[in-house]
């Protein structure tokens, strides 16, 4: 039992003749899903070297007809207030346009709004809460009180002191202001200051970012790499330089709004998968292939899937040995983003191509964040030289965009060195091995507490659901009560049924810090009923439900 | 000391609806006008119930009765 991909393995040979018992192939998931059902259809389950586990419970019905229930309401009340705004009744907190234009074409879209102005408003005061302190652990908030309902609010000038963070990608815990860790970010930043004042095509390359990009490129295990200063725009700047008009997008349904804004600026055409589903992509490949450009039937320059290595609403990791070995049948090229999973996951950190154990060549653009793992801000995109070297001059970001700034640049590299190993300690594999931990400990508390939890088992992004819209507001105040902030998310960025808070588990965060957040969650899940899974774990996973490929 | 856990309780379930049917984020003149109408609503719905369902069911029974009952009479002749 020394080995767990051999026993794998040999569980996968041994029942390769058995269709029913499927329980035993490298890959099985748990699931209440009758319609959507994740079909793996990979028959064989060599492709994945361990478990991947991967849970979208399905809440009772009666939650999904109490949610819009509850939507109900607000849209009546909504519309009612909308009425008496419109009336006069009620004064206008909105925008509105000025009198002496009022027969103008109108300038603000007042229906669009709706949404916003009903229903986000009235618990607004769980968002955008001021922090002033270093986002570790533990950080400070600065209290703000509102005294019309969430229209305009006031600091009282009191600070909520040591509020344990949930909400924050810290996943390594780099974001900390020791003096010894910072010591050559302080260095370099008496060096060179803090602005660039140039683009990197003018004068914006300073030495640090050659260093920096050498150093990402032997990290990933790739050829070559370039350095962005914002992580949003390295995806919305790339991704129009790599297509054009005539290429294809595939990309995932849960991408990332960078990749979709990058996508749609290209001027390709996009065409969108199910998420994580490979039967789906093949389709549309096979169709993309088959049938040609829309009208003239020509074959297509380029396809290209767009996928993220770890979703950040869903929690889930992107199938990739499935995704490569469609890639290299289907001859597409494959865009990974790697924002969140990029130091999070992987035996030493680098990412989801190290997570499943295959190697960078099988990827053609490896892109990722340095904001979330590293504790600096920017971006990078790294492959092939070929690759790179086109970017430097085609990209609009490294021709227009200012370069990082290289105290950042510095955090960067203290912070890649650490996880390599090159700065003589063995501290970065323990970041790493610790993140593991608590990820795996958060978890198995929250399933067997009976909480509904979406996505992979081993990543650090945890979505709780929540579903009705009256319990989205109550459980983010209610937490801070308790000193622990969470972020919440409602409807547009998720569906409008599966509201949800959703936990990232850091590195830095002690057994004491979470044990203090799940007695809460334990607590705050009896009282809001919020406890709705009806799977309770216990011990022994593989007697619960199978996966049915058909 | 057993009063204050029953209005904890009723409490706590009173929160419950609060928060299912969306009414906890509403302001005050709003939950009131919220509660009038789904309470009244309520009572009218237990009244009509209250009036029509024993009328109905009677009518039902009998009909099912004379359907059963018819056949035996018919089937002693």
């Amino acid at each position: 039992m020394a080995n767990p991909s051999a026993v794998c393995n040999g569980h996968l040979h041994h029942h390769h003749q058995k269709q029913n018992n499927l329980l035993k192939s490298g890959i099985y998931k748990k699931n209440g899903i009758t319609k959507g059902m994740k079909k793996n259809g990979v028959s064989n389950g060599t492709l994945y070297k361990k478990t991947f586990i991967e849970h979208f419970e399905q809440a009772p019905m009666y939650v999904a007809v109490l949610t819009f229930l509850g939507f109900g309401v607000g849209t009546i009340f909504g519309y009612l207030r909308d009425f008496m705004r419109a009336c006069g009744l009620e004064k206008r907190n909105l925008a509105a346009e000025r009198e002496e234009q009022k027969d103008f074409v109108p300038l603000y879209q007042d229906f669009e709004n709706f949404y916003t102005r009903n229903l986000y408003m009235r618990i607004r005061d769980n968002w955008n809460r001021p922090i002033c302190s270093v986002p570790g652990p533990q950080f400070d908030l600065m209290e703000r009180v509102t005294d019309d309902y969430n229209w305009t609010f006031r600091f009282t000038g009191r600070t909520i002191k040591n509020v344990i963070n949930m909400g924050s990608y810290n996943y390594l815990g780099f974001a900390e202001t020791d003096v010894n860790a910072l010591k050559t970010v302080s260095i370099e930043l008496q060096k060179y200051g803090t602005g660039v004042c140039s683009t990197r095509q003018e004068m914006g390359t300073l030495d640090k970012h050659v260093e920096l990009e050498k150093l990402v490129a032997k990290f990933l295990g790739v050829e070559d790499a370039m350095v962005f200063g914002m992580g949003f725009a390295t995806n919305s700047m790339n991704i129009p330089a790599l297509v054009g008009k005539g290429c294809l997008i595939l990309s995932d349904e849960l991408n990332h709004t960078s990749l979709v804004l990058g996508a749609r600026l290209s001027g390709a055409t996009i065409r969108i998968f199910k998420h994580n589903n490979m039967q789906n992509l093949e389709k549309l490949l096979r169709e993309a292939i088959i049938y040609g450009q829309p009208r003239s039937r020509r074959a297509w320059r380029k396809i290209i899937i767009l996928v993220e290595g770890i979703y950040s609403m869903e929690g889930s990791i992107v199938h990739l040995p499935e995704l490569v070995s469609l890639k290299k049948k289907y001859k597409a090229y494959l865009y990974l983003d790697e924002a969140h999973s990029i130091g999070a996951v992987g035996a030493t950190g680098r990412g989801v191509v190290e997570y499943f154990g295959m190697s960078p060549d099988d990827v053609d653009v490896l892109m990722g964040t340095f904001t979330k793992s590293f504790g600096a801000a920017g971006g990078y995109i790294a492959g092939k030289k070929d690759l790179v070297d086109f970017l430097r001059t085609h990209s609009h970001s490294a021709v227009y965009a200012t370069s990082m700034c290289p105290p950042v640049a510095e955090q960067i590299i203290r912070a890649m060195k650490c996880l390599m190993g090159l700065d003589g300690t063995t501290q970065g594999l323990q970041r790493v091995r610790q993140l593991g931990k608590n990820t795996r400990y958060f978890r198995r508390r929250l399933h067997e507490m009976g909480f509904i939890i979406y996505g992979n088992d081993d990543s650090p992004v945890v979505p709780l659901l929540l579903y009705m819209p009256g319990k989205i507001g109550v459980f983010s105040r209610l937490m801070l009560q308790k000193n622990i902030g969470v972020v919440v998310v409602g409807f547009p960025a998720t569906p409008i049924t599966e509201s949800r808070a959703r936990f990232c588990v850091s590195a830095a965060h002690t057994r004491e810090m979470l044990d203090t957040v799940l007695n809460a969650l334990d607590e705050l899940g009896d009282f809001l009923l919020l406890k709705y899974s009806r799977y309770s774990k216990s011990a022994h996973p593989e007697l619960y439900e199978e996966t049915r490929l058909e | 000391m057993e009063m204050k856990h029953v209005k904890d309780y009723i409490y706590w379930l009173y929160y419950q609806y609060l928060l299912i049917t969306c009414s906890y984020v509403l302001e005050p003149w709003e939950r009131s006008m919220f509660h009038t109408i789904t309470v009244t609503v309520l009572a009218m719905v237990l009244y009509t119930a209250y009036v029509f369902v024993p009328i109905h069911v009677r009518l039902a029974l009998e009909f099912f009765w004379q359907i059963f009952g018819g056949h035996q009479s018919e089937s002693t002749v």
